[in-house]
């Protein structure tokens, strides 16, 4: 299971650990995400995988070890400084500000590259009504790529729309200030195979415009897992016991036991 | 969507206030309320309200200048009764001092039930250094020292949330209150007498021709609601208003893309002590008296509820609702005694039967055509 260093790690946590009182959520995690690389993650409900994902984007506390992104600490960053340095999710159960727009919830992903200062916000109209165009027709494109209808209502509010589209939308929201790392929560929750499918057509569509990127995947869905990912880490129990391509974590004994149980 | 089902509406309101305002006896007020408490739910069934609303989004300018001139209808028609005249500028601003609460409560969801003490920060700031100091220059230091005065809360506010930060709010209310009661060189509960403003040589309290001297208190009172009103509009149709909105809904979400929770939040709470600072220097001089009985706690409710009232995060529902709540009581006579019962069944009642007030805060339109 040892993988050539074609290219650096973006993303390496070492002996990464989260502790609630006394349960260990995540346990001495090690993990390397190479840069353009998608990896899955998976597991047991209750085994660590989106307590990781809280870690990195510094939810969480570290209670010891290590995330390197791209040669800076993450473990003692704030999630702002974490998001500014091209980390950015979604959550498992879609975390969208449901009476704001589609426009408002794709631009609050885009915080990064807007102009926040008071005094142009207030008084200086024209030059933010060029960074609103701008950014509208930014939006319009990247929410086009995956659903041309909901790209044509960007001023609903994100409340009116399906489960489907409210998922789009907070893919969006995390694509939209071109990260260098995505972190998916489960995107496929709560939707049928079909459009589970189609979502991830249209999220290798819009990462084959974007070199680079790379993402780490929460999914129960296999078929998911077994399409998109190039290798996958399994967790139980706050630690990894697997790792490597889809099939040889699938052979694991280890794993089947995780799943299934032992007889 | 036609500019004509806005302006009819300011103007049927208009004729109703002017109406309201006229009635004489107890049995006109009591039949002009009960018209608006039964045909303003009819309007509503039939989408009236809804299309009012929606035309004054669509043309703003339109919904202002008609909004200008049916309060000039009113002030032509009342212009020598000092009652109506005082009503209105109270109106104006309490609506300066709500816009601020708006931004505070309704798009960073930074509650402040202590509205009432950052009047009175802006009272007794008018009344030591009215005799002193150009007017123009005491509003705006009512207005900074209000917000400096807040900025003691916000440590204690950043470290809590939702009914924790309420509670830190109405404690500073009632402490402001003793603090200023207790305070013989801010004249204790006597309070202190407040010089009439003077605007760059313009005596406010001596009238013009056959005008109450109140109406001059109306100019000002509109200038500041009018400024107050655009400020507040520019931040909600910017990016600010977005990361304001976004820190109300999910801090974590707003923190996780990058959104600086603590400043949002302080500029909020600044923003709208600033205003309220102002209202409060402005009504100060011209009631021409402070004394800390003017800064209850119930005072704050009143401020509360004409934000709720009005719709929360909605500009046009505060003037409006301030208009309810500050001249339906003063009509009522037998109400009178009772009107904090009258406020708290208010707030009880809208966030029962319409929580999302009289006229509902539209959807963010950044540059509306």
């Amino acid at each position: 299971m040892s993988f050539p260093k074609m290219s650096e790690a973006l993303l390496s946590c070492s002996g990464l650990s989260v502790r609630f009182g006394g349960l260990v959520a995540l346990d001495a995690l090690d993990l390397e995400v190479r840069s353009g690389a998608i990896v899955g993650l998976i597991g047991p409900n209750g085994s660590g995988k989106t307590t990781l994902f809280n870690v990195i984007t510094g939810v969480y506390r570290a209670a010891g070890g290590r995330a390197q992104f791209s040669g800076q600490d993450l473990t003692g960053m704030t999630p702002q400084r974490i998001y500014a340095a091209g980390v950015t999710r979604t959550f498992q159960r879609s975390r969208l500000a449901l009476p704001l727009s589609v426009f408002d919830n794709v631009m609050i992903g885009n915080h990064r590259l807007l102009n926040h200062g008071l005094w142009f916000n207030l008084f200086r109209r024209s030059g933010l009504r060029r960074e609103f165009e701008r950014n509208l027709a930014k939006a319009h494109a990247l929410v086009a790529t995956f659903s041309a209808p909901l790209a044509e209502r960007m001023f609903d509010a994100a409340g009116a729309f399906s489960m489907i589209d409210r998922r789009r939308i907070e893919i969006c929201r995390a694509l939209v200030s071109e990260p260098r790392l995505l972190l998916l929560d489960e995107p496929s929750a709560g939707m049928t195979h079909e459009e589970t499918r189609e979502l991830m057509d249209d999220l290798l569509a819009v990462r084959s415009r974007l070199p680079g990127l790379s993402i780490v995947i929460i999914e129960h869905e296999m078929n998911v897992i077994e399409r998109v990912c190039e290798r996958c880490a399994v967790l139980n129990y706050g630690r990894k016991i697997a790792e490597g391509s889809y099939a040889q974590v699938a052979a694991d004994r280890q794993v089947q036991i995780a799943y299934l149980g032992t007889e | 969507m036609s500019v004509l089902p806005g302006i009819a509406s300011i103007a049927a309101m208009a004729l109703y206030a002017a109406f309201f305002l006229h009635a004489e006896s107890q049995a006109q007020v009591l039949g002009l309320l009960a018209l608006a408490v039964v045909g303003v739910p009819v309007l509503a069934r039939a989408g009236w309200v809804a299309r009012t609303a929606t035309s004054l989004e669509a043309h703003p300018l339109a919904a202002r200048s008609a909004s200008v001139a049916a309060l000039a209808a009113i002030i032509a028609l009342f212009h020598d009764q000092h009652f109506v005249m005082l009503m209105l500028a109270s109106v104006l601003l309490y609506s300066v001092a709500c816009l601020g609460l708006t931004v505070q409560f309704g798009y960073a969801g930074v509650v402040n039930f202590a509205g009432a003490a950052f009047l009175g920060v802006g009272g007794y700031t008018a009344a030591v250094l009215g005799p002193h100091v150009p007017h123009a220059l005491v509003l705006l230091i009512g207005g900074l020292l209000a917000a400096l005065v807040g900025s003691i809360l916000i440590l204690p506010i950043l470290r809590t949330r939702g009914h924790y930060a309420a509670l830190i709010t109405v404690a500073f209310g009632i402490l402001f209150r003793t603090f200023v009661e207790v305070n013989d060189a801010l004249g204790g509960p006597q309070g202190l007498q407040v010089k009439g403003m003077n605007l760059f040589g313009w005596e406010l309290n001596s009238p013009l021709k056959d005008l109450s001297f109140y109406a001059n208190y109306v100019f000002v009172g509109l200038a500041l609601a009018a400024a107050a009103f655009v400020l507040v509009r520019r931040l909600e149709r910017s990016w600010v208003g977005l990361n304001l909105d976004a820190v109300r809904l999910d801090e974590t979400a707003a923190a996780v893309f990058g959104i600086d929770v603590a400043r949002w939040k302080i500029l909020a709470f600044t923003f709208g002590n600033f205003f309220a600072g102002i209202a409060g220097a402005a009504y100060a001089m011209m009631t021409g008296f402070i004394a800390p009985n003017s800064f209850t706690f119930g005072d704050s409710l009143i401020l509360v509820s004409i934000v709720l009232l009005g719709g929360l995060g909605s500009a046009w529902g505060v003037p409006l609702a301030a208009g309810i709540v500050l001249i339906v009581p003063e009509k009522l006579q037998a109400l009178q005694e009772y009107r904090f019962l009258l406020y708290a069944m208010l707030v009880i009642a809208i966030l029962l039967v319409r929580p999302q007030g009289l006229i509902a805060r539209p959807a963010r339109q950044y540059f509306p055509r």
